[in-house]
């Protein structure tokens, strides 16, 4: 199996069991990077598939909180360098499948081949590039796809039906559908048309669609989880985090565990 | 930095750009630019595109463009002699006036031109970021002139060091919203006017004040900036005798120095622009972009960008707002590796002596940021005496008066003589 499918994988099986995937998302290094690998092994004890933001210097994709802490992060030392050491240290240790969201600057500065070695043996299966686009996205998917690792695409409710069947067909692992026409963290609640949205999204594409932006609490993901295949949790675990809470209750609540 | 490019590859490429055929259809200026940004604005940058195409070079627009930059803006702006400073620097130096263009920058001209393009692409607000004020200044003016509503986003730091400046866009009927995240410089106030854009991508236009950011941006900042150096290039013939020998701009994200240049690229002119040396060469002291840069990808494009090994932007420092920036425009970073344009730097205390020289040689108070361009010209007229030059003096220093009181005047002791 390639790495990308293992996503699918993980998705498919939580779609089986009777549920939506959950994909947490975590600031790899936040609040503390002493504690990042326990973290991440208590949040993929609980998800299907783990999310690990990269810091970056300007996360212009990104509301207050995932802003916050990112720079903390960088500012205590976080690096893509010391992220793939640590998890180097913890390897066979983590079933859930890990996925990278970076924005491109430091894996351009990391080296892409560099990059999907060191990847594929940290087991990390795909990456998220919010500002990447498909038309700029060639020279990164080759590398990465040489090693098996996917590239997932972004869909929002602004991507026109055209684009929509591209992005579908290019994605790899699953279709992240943003469920707002917003940056991530707003507190505004999910769209009333959502529902539509996330359907026509399914319809296009072979892979699971997973939604993410805006999901806070057990409703969010039972909404989500009647029109997509999983819920992605950011900004509200990354809060749980920021005020010393465990995460797992958090998490199995967002499932009804 | 012309390691990037083979010799071949960039005198092909500078040859294309004095043909007018850079950026290419993928918005590449040879290995620079493109379109770096988030999913959901890549429809809003189509339909901007795609706009930029319909309405820049059509009779309409352009008409209304001109007279707009006439009878609004006051252009032409003058070409000034500048007698004693010819003396003094023993050159003969030229200054296009662009302090003398409505608001008091050549900002207008690019703000003008996007707020005429957004009201005919039915945008229903204007955003825009500001670094030194100026192009919120002129982004207000402007969309008070064309009748749509605008927000400001402006670096704290930047909003404590050009006050006067927020009280203008205030009187101008623009919203300036205080950008507490990031540096809380222009940097951050671009992130965060991208955040809003992203919210609202149909009914927003994102007004960029300068020649950076993903195509069309660059392209379109250039073709309204343009205007300083075809009226430059005219008067020097007209009233100089002639094309300078040099002629500098100073380079924040180099809307004022595209503008100057691009119309003298195919011609025999040496091309200085001029980037901010802050108090020294380490990380973090300067924003001597291009001078120390290397290539990354920087609020939409690739271009060269001040960063660590890791990717992280680096913080900047200069004593000007409005040059204060880790990245620079793409069309730049492609005429520094063809070599066609060379980009150095002057610090914080030769901008203030050039300042201050100028103001009382020539009775012009010009900018901050256009002080790094009199510093570097004046070094260049000692090392090569008798040279006409021609210098862009891209916007008055009334704003900069909270942190030139900071500095004691030191001309003011020759009153009395
Ligand atoms: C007077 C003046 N000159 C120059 C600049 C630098 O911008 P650019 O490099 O885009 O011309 C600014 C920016 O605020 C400015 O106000």
């Amino acid at each position: 199996m390639q790495a990308h499918e293992r996503i699918t994988a993980a998705i498919a099986a939580a779609t089986k069991s009777g549920r939506p995937a959950l994909v947490p998302f975590i600031t790899a290094g936040y609040p503390k990077p002493a504690d990042f690998i326990y973290t991440l092994k208590a949040i993929a004890a609980v998800g299907d598939v783990v999310e690990l933001g990269i810091p970056f210097s300007d996360p212009m994709a990104d509301g207050m909180t995932i802003q916050r802490s990112s720079f903390e992060a960088l500012r205590q030392g976080v690096s893509l360098k010391w992220i793939f050491d640590q998890l180097d240290s913890a390897s066979g240790e983590i079933d859930a499948p890990l996925v990278m969201m970076s924005y491109l600057n430091p894996l351009l500065a990391f080296g892409y081949d560099k990059l999907a070695d060191r990847a594929l043996a940290a087991g990390v299966c795909g990456f998220i590039v919010p500002d990447l686009p498909f038309e700029e996205s060639a020279e990164l998917r080759a590398a990465l796809e040489a090693k098996g690792l996917g590239l997932i695409q972004l869909v929002t409710p602004a991507t026109p039906e055209t684009r929509l069947q591209t992005l579908c067909d290019a994605s790899r692992g699953f279709v992240y559908a943003v469920t707002i026409t917003g940056i991530t963290g707003g507190g505004a609640g999910l769209p009333a048309d959502l529902a539509q949205y996330l359907d026509r999204v399914a319809r296009l594409s072979s892979l699971p669609v997973c939604a993410g932006f805006g999901i806070r609490a057990r409703e969010d993901v039972a909404a989500v989880g009647k029109h997509a295949a999983g819920a992605i949790v950011g900004s509200a675990l990354v809060e749980v985090l920021e005020r010393g809470d465990d995460p797992q209750p958090y998490l199995r609540s967002l499932i009804g565990q | 930095m012309s390691a990037l490019l083979q010799a071949d590859e960039a005198s092909a490429l500078l040859a294309a750009a004095i043909r007018g055929e850079l950026p290419d259809e993928r918005g590449r200026f040879g290995p620079f630019g493109g379109r770096y940004v988030p999913e959901t604005l890549v429809p809003a940058f189509e339909r901007l595109e795609e706009g930029v195409r319909e309405h820049l070079h059509d009779a309409s627009f352009q008409a209304e463009f001109r007279k707009e930059l006439h009878e609004w803006v006051g252009r032409p702006t003058a070409l000034t002699f500048a007698p004693r400073l010819s003396e003094i620097w023993g050159a003969d130096v030229w200054l296009k006036r662009e302090d003398l263009a409505h608001t008091g920058a050549h900002k207008i001209n690019n703000a003008i031109g996007q707020a005429i393009l957004a009201k005919r692409l039915g945008a229903r607000r204007i955003i825009a970021e500001t670094g030194a004020g100026q192009h919120g200044v002129a982004s207000a003016a402007a969309c008070a002139r064309v009748g749509l509503p605008c927000s400001v986003y402006m670096g704290a730091v930047d909003m404590e060091r050009q006050a006067p400046n927020v009280d203008r866009m205030l009187r101008l009927g623009a919203e300036v919203v205080a950008v507490e995240s990031g540096d809380k410089t222009l940097r951050a106030a671009i992130d965060e006017a991208l955040r809003t854009w992203v919210t609202d991508p149909e009914g927003i236009y994102y007004l960029l004040g300068s020649a950076v950011g993903a195509h069309p941006y660059p392209y379109l900042v250039r073709e309204l900036q343009s205007v300083i150096g075809e009226e430059a290039r005219q008067q020097m013939i007209d009233l100089a005798g002639g094309l300078p020998d040099v002629a500098f701009a100073c380079v924040g994200g180099g809307s004022n120095a595209i503008g100057l240049f691009y119309p003298m690229l195919g011609d025999d002119i040496e091309l200085i622009g001029v980037e901010a040396g802050g108090t020294g060469n380490g990380l973090g002291q300067n924003a001597a972009t291009l001078a120390t840069g290397t290539p990354g990808v920087l609020q939409g494009s690739y271009t060269i960008i001040l960063q660590d090994d890791d990717g992280q932007v680096q913080e900047t420092h200069s004593i000007s707002a409005g040059l204060d920036y880790s990245g620079v425009g793409p069309e730049h970073a492609l005429l520094q590796a063809t070599g066609r344009v060379k980009y150095i730097s002057a610090t914080d205390d030769e901008a203030l002596e050039a300042l201050e020289e100028l103001c009382a040689s020539e009775g012009i108070l010009t900018a901050l940021e256009t002080s790094h361009a009199f510093a570097a010209a004046k070094k260049y007229a000692k090392e090569h005496p008798g040279k006409r030059i021609l210098i862009g003096n891209s916007g008055r220093g009334d704003k900069d008066m909270p942190t030139l009181t900071k500095y004691p005047a030191r001309t003011r002791s020759h009153a009395g003589a």
